[in-house]
């Protein structure tokens, strides 16, 4: 509506609400910012009390994330060569040195691998299940709809224990094809309801022109939906995606060295003699940080994903 | 349970494509399309569903594959609902449901509402208070506890700062009477956000004309509020509540990095409890029964509370 | 003696020579995530040189160490070929086929239970308890002990503020009561600029803290598990009189003399808080003690060790463990051969040197080990009269029993210690009758 209309609130409420709300946007943030502060910080800096909000920045935290340390003597110290870099130099500070990597990275990519691989499935199959849903007579349509939405009801742990029994009997425990076939049978539910949705929206006209023109229905489907459906598809993508990158339940159940993911391994890290929060504050930034740059991306399509499609906007 | 919102969504219901040109036929292709979705929900799902229930009824553990199982009835089900320290278990889970909800409803709903007063720079600010719900509960609720250390932690200095109570005073995830409350600040911190966006929707939803009639009609801004935008609003304010309901009745991966259930077990909701009897005690008959139990409820408490939503839509 | 040894030692040389010529494999080895763990890898470098097999290490913190190796074993999981367990698991690593017997292997290779201390091989090798049925051996023997800041309990000031108070001399407790009277003293002094507090103890809810902690008290008191062992009858004899009292003291320690906010803590917080300054005494592993000696901040003239003070009988709570062969692993040859390298009395001897706590006599009995480390006396004495929790297969059912009794009294101060007691028997007679014991 035009900015005289009388429903148009006054310049003085707009100033109240946009007070209020950066006001809760600035709170809410705290803990945010709190987590990326403290991965710079050194761990005595991190536990000082009253908190530090002002520091000497240090990639301790960081350097601590990634490698494993031995103490060594003050005279063990002295007789080692001078330092190869500045990872060893920080380490050395501490009367430590650098034993070797540490796990992070290997979970890590675990997440990597497991989220893009359930990521893959999920898209694949979702895209052609939500085609045929939108387009063909199924019998007990509505039904089978239902009943793929239904199977995110079951509180994760319920369905773990005979998950947990199947995979030991067929070795798929602590596997990353587990872990993908997992992923995507929990993801698979949200991909056919949002693309369903995409696709829905996607004039029928089109492959009818493409279907007189010549084309078999699979190649309709490729040429002409899938193009179309791509925006919705990619952030259907996202969605399930940080899905799986963020689960925790079945990650720390059914995972041990092979397969385990960044999410059970993060609350660990906090360290053996001494609670290491800027190590932990490190994997967290690392480990949150794409996240929030995939959900800034995703903005305009964010309240579908979180609704199923139930809520279009 | 079939006429929810979501399966209407769903009900675009497409016309039938006579045409057959060469290739496979149109039946042929859904079915190869869909099949492979419903194979893995089968095998992922619905067969270990049928597991559980099949187990519910054994004293089979997991961890003892060289014992005998034997069929024991209902006895699994009958333990635990006699169980007084389950029932307390449901009461930490009804506590943390109810509370969780009426703030997220309250603050959610209220932050939308000014945001929809469209103040310039709304667009970037709920993107910035959308941040914490995408993120892993897991490793922020581990992060939290670290907020909440009484002699180092952030939030109780924040404390110290606004009331003057001694930041090392008061214990928010060890002492008995805080821990509850704790945990429902940080999933209120998390999730208000949702519930938000969705009351953005249907605020949005609404037609300015509707408003302007009220205007001539010098109804006053309250009247209208009560009269238009909440009546307007309220279906998808149902919705939210019952995604949020869902979620936080299942709740296990913030809470259980946040408390462990503690202290004793005052924030041992059903899934932390679940989880310890069926993979730390090994329990898998008795646990699965458990299991079974809550699926139920669940599903049980959404259709009933669907059914409400739909009255309300019909309205 | 030494010809025996002599004999193991060119036992174990052909072997590992042998081995060398086998092929060679990757191993992978499952322990807790603790400064001993640093040792051990330290030590299997010389291993890896010896028999050429390269060595992998999966070590996870304690709070999770139960929960994630009994998960990978109760899953039949090949991540690990050799495990350093928990003395408990040995239970159940027995009876449901998680462990490698090495009963055969033992007599193969000469190597003998008799020359590890016997305490460790009760504990950590034998199943059922006390028969010659050998599934690991002896890794690392451990006990709870104590630690107190030697330059405060010395420093005049303080000594006669607390001969002041109390009338009586500070010194390294005698009793369990002593101990808390000096907490008592501690809690809230300001020691330059500092406030401080009285001691740091185990409460953890999610694993085994508080249990290991409190069994601490319990022990000192004469708390029993059972009338007669191996009766499971234990009505009179887990809540007892003594025990009852023995837990309420404990509740009071928790509530007069930790630091706030140390609601959940085990090994790790326990550590910070000593480290940080800010208690007077904790308890711990004696196998954090090389570390905590060597500590550039508090370590030192600063540190000195004890043993858990007596009540009415000595008693300290065991740790330690014993390293297995996985029954899953496709490397059991090379995972014994590891094995057999690491009973060596030379390697035993270099393990100690490390910071790992041989079980083994010879480094035990050589009159050198008490003054190698201050606290290696007090690990002897801790050692002789050490007790476990059940090592019962369904070990982690009772413990989580008591871990949800203990918590729910001690820090959610929920009932009496006698109700915690009783329902802890009703929780345990419970799983007794499930698994056909009672």
């Amino acid at each position: 509506m035009s900015a005289w209309s009388i429903t148009e609130p006054s310049n003085r409420t707009k100033w109240v609400a946009g007070t209020l709300v950066i006001l809760y946007a600035l709170i809410t943030l705290i803990p945010l910012v709190w987590i990326f502060l403290t991965g710079f910080k050194t761990p005595p800096d991190s536990i000082s009390y009253p908190p530090k909000v002002l520091f000497e920045p240090s990639l301790e935290g960081y350097v601590n994330l990634f490698t494993t340390r031995t103490r060594v003597t003050p005279d063990q110290l002295a007789a080692l060569p001078p330092p190869a870099n500045f990872a060893e130099e920080i380490v050395r500070n501490r009367d430590m040195v650098i034993a070797g990597p540490s796990k992070f990275g290997e979970r890590f990519m675990n997440s990597v691998i497991i989220g893009f691989g359930s990521t893959f499935l999920s898209i694949f199959l979702g895209t052609l299940a939500a085609y045929a849903f939108s387009r063909f007579k199924i019998p007990l349509k509505d039904d089978l709809l239902f009943f793929i939405l239904s199977t995110r009801m079951m509180p994760p742990i319920a369905v773990a224990i005979p998950i947990f029994l199947m995979y030991r009997a067929l070795g798929l425990s602590d596997t990353h094809l587990g872990m993908i076939l997992l992923y995507t049978a929990v993801n698979i539910s949200l991909a056919v309801w949002l693309l369903k949705g995409f696709i829905d929206e996607i004039p029928r006209e089109y492959e009818e022109a493409a279907l007189i023109d010549g084309y078999t229905r699979f190649q309709a489907f490729y040429k002409v939906v899938l193009p179309q459906a791509a925006t919705g598809i990619a952030s259907t993508a996202i969605f399930c995606l940080i899905f799986a990158w963020n689960e925790y339940a079945f990650a720390v159940l059914l995972t041990s060295g092979t397969a385990q993911t960044a999410p059970p391994f993060i609350p660990t890290i906090i360290g053996v003699g001494g609670l290491d929060w800027p190590a932990v504050a490190a994997g967290a930034t690392i480990f949150l940080l794409p996240v929030m740059i995939f959900t800034i991306l995703l903005r305009k399509h964010l309240l579908r994903g979180i609704t199923f499609g139930a809520v279009r906007k | 349970m079939t006429d929810s919102p979501l399966t209407r969504a769903a009900e675009a219901t497409p016309p039938h494509l006579a045409r057959r040109i060469k290739g496979l036929s149109d039946r042929a292709i859904a079915w190869i399309f869909v099949a492979p979705t419903i194979f893995l929900l089968l095998a992922i799902n619905i067969f270990p569903l049928i597991w559980t229930i099949r187990l519910s009824f054994t004293n089979f553990r997991a961890n003892r594959p060289n014992r005998e199982v034997e069929w024991v009835g209902l006895r699994n089900y009958e333990r635990i609902l006699t169980d007084s320290d389950i029932w307390l278990n449901m009461q930490a889970t009804a506590h943390f449901l109810f509370w969780t909800l009426f703030f997220q409803v309250l603050i959610g709903f209220t932050l939308a509402w000014l945001i929809n007063k469209k103040f310039r720079g709304n667009d970037l600010w709920t993107t910035i208070i959308v941040l914490p719900m995408m993120l892993s509960p897991a490793v922020v609720g581990n992060f939290w506890t670290f907020l909440y250390q009484p002699q180092i932690g952030l939030f109780n200095y924040a404390i110290e700062f606004l009331t003057g109570t001694p930041a090392s005073s008061f214990e928010m995830l060890g002492s008995v009477t805080l821990a509850p409350w704790a945990i429902v600040i940080v999933d209120t911190w998390m999730w208000t956000p949702f519930v938000m966006l969705i009351c953005l929707a249907g605020l949005r939803s609404i037609p300015d004309y509707i408003y302007e009639a009220a205007e001539i009609d010098r109804a006053s801004k309250w009247r209208q509020f009560w009269t238009i935008t909440v009546p307007m609003v309220l279906p998808f304010l149902m919705l939210a509540v019952l995604f949020r309901g869902i979620e936080n009745f299942k709740m296990f991966d913030l809470v259980v990095q946040l408390t462990g259930g503690g202290p004793g077990s005052i924030t041992e909701l059903a899934s932390i409890n679940l989880k310890r009897e069926a993979f730390e005690k090994w329990r898998t008959g008795y646990s699965s029964a458990y299991a079974i139990i809550l699926f139920v409820t669940v599903f049980g408490l959404a259709s009933i509370y669907v059914k409400a939503l739909n009255k309300v839509k019909e309205r | 003696m030494k010809a025996r040894y002599l004999a193991a030692t060119a036992a174990v040389a052909l072997g590992a020579g042998m081995a060398g010529t086998a092929r060679a494999e990757d191993l992978t080895l499952c322990w807790a995530a603790w400064d001993p763990a640093n040792a051990l890898v330290e030590l299997s470098k010389e291993f890896e040189a010896q028999s050429g097999h390269t060595m992998s290490f999966e070590f996870v913190p304690w709070p999770n160490f139960a929960d994630r190796m009994l998960n990978e074993l109760n899953s039949g999981g090949k991540l690990c070929d050799l495990l350093i367990g928990d003395s408990q698991w040995i239970g159940g690593g027995a009876e449901n086929g998680h462990y490698v017997k090495l009963n055969d292997f033992f007599d193969a290779e000469g190597i003998s239970m008799d020359d590890f201390a016997p305490a460790t091989v009760y504990a950590y090798s034998t199943w059922p308890k006390g028969t010659p049925n050998y599934y690991a051996l002896p890794a690392m023997g451990d006990a709870n002990g104590w630690f107190y800041r030697k330059d405060w309990f010395t420093d005049p000031e303080i000594m006669a503020a607390y001969k002041e108070a109390t009338g009586e001399d500070l010194r390294e407790p005698q009793s369990q009561l002593e101990l808390m009277q000096i907490a008592k003293f501690f809690q809230g002094r300001e020691i330059g600029g500092n406030t401080v507090y009285g001691v740091s103890i185990f409460t953890e809810r999610g694993s085994e803290g508080i249990t290991m902690g409190a069994t601490g008290a319990l022990y000192t008191w004469g708390f029993k598990y059972e009338n007669t062992p191996g009766s499971y009858d234990m009505e009179g004899a887990v809540n007892s009189p003594e025990a009852v009292e023995a837990l309420e003291f404990y509740k009071e320690l928790y509530e007069c003399c930790t630091p706030p906010g140390y609601t959940n803590s085990y090994m790790g917080e326990s550590l910070d808080a000593f480290k940080s300054g800010q208690v007077a005494m904790a308890m711990n592993w004696f196998a954090f003690f090389p570390g905590l000696y060597q500590d550039p901040d508090i370590g030192g003239d600063k540190i000195d060790f004890f043993v858990n003070p007596p009540q009415n009988m000595a008693g300290s709570t065991l740790g330690g463990q014993g390293i297995s062969v996985v029954s899953y692993s496709d490397k059991q040859e090379a995972a014994l051969d590891y094995i057999k390298w690491f009973a060596q009395p030379e390697v035993q001897a270099k393990w100690w040197e490390l910071g790992g706590y041989s079980a083994h006599n010879s480094v035990l009995n050589d009159p050198g080990f008490e003054s190698s480390q201050p606290f290696a006396g007090d690990f002897l004495v801790a050692m002789q009269d050490v007790q476990d929790f059940w090592q019962e297969p369904a070990y982690a059912e009772l413990l989580l029993a008591m871990q949800k009794r203990l918590h729910d009294y001690v820090v959610a101060d929920q009932g009496t210690a006698q109700e915690a007691l009783d329902k802890l028997i009703e929780d345990w007679t419970e799983t007794f009758e499930d698994e056909g014991k009672l």
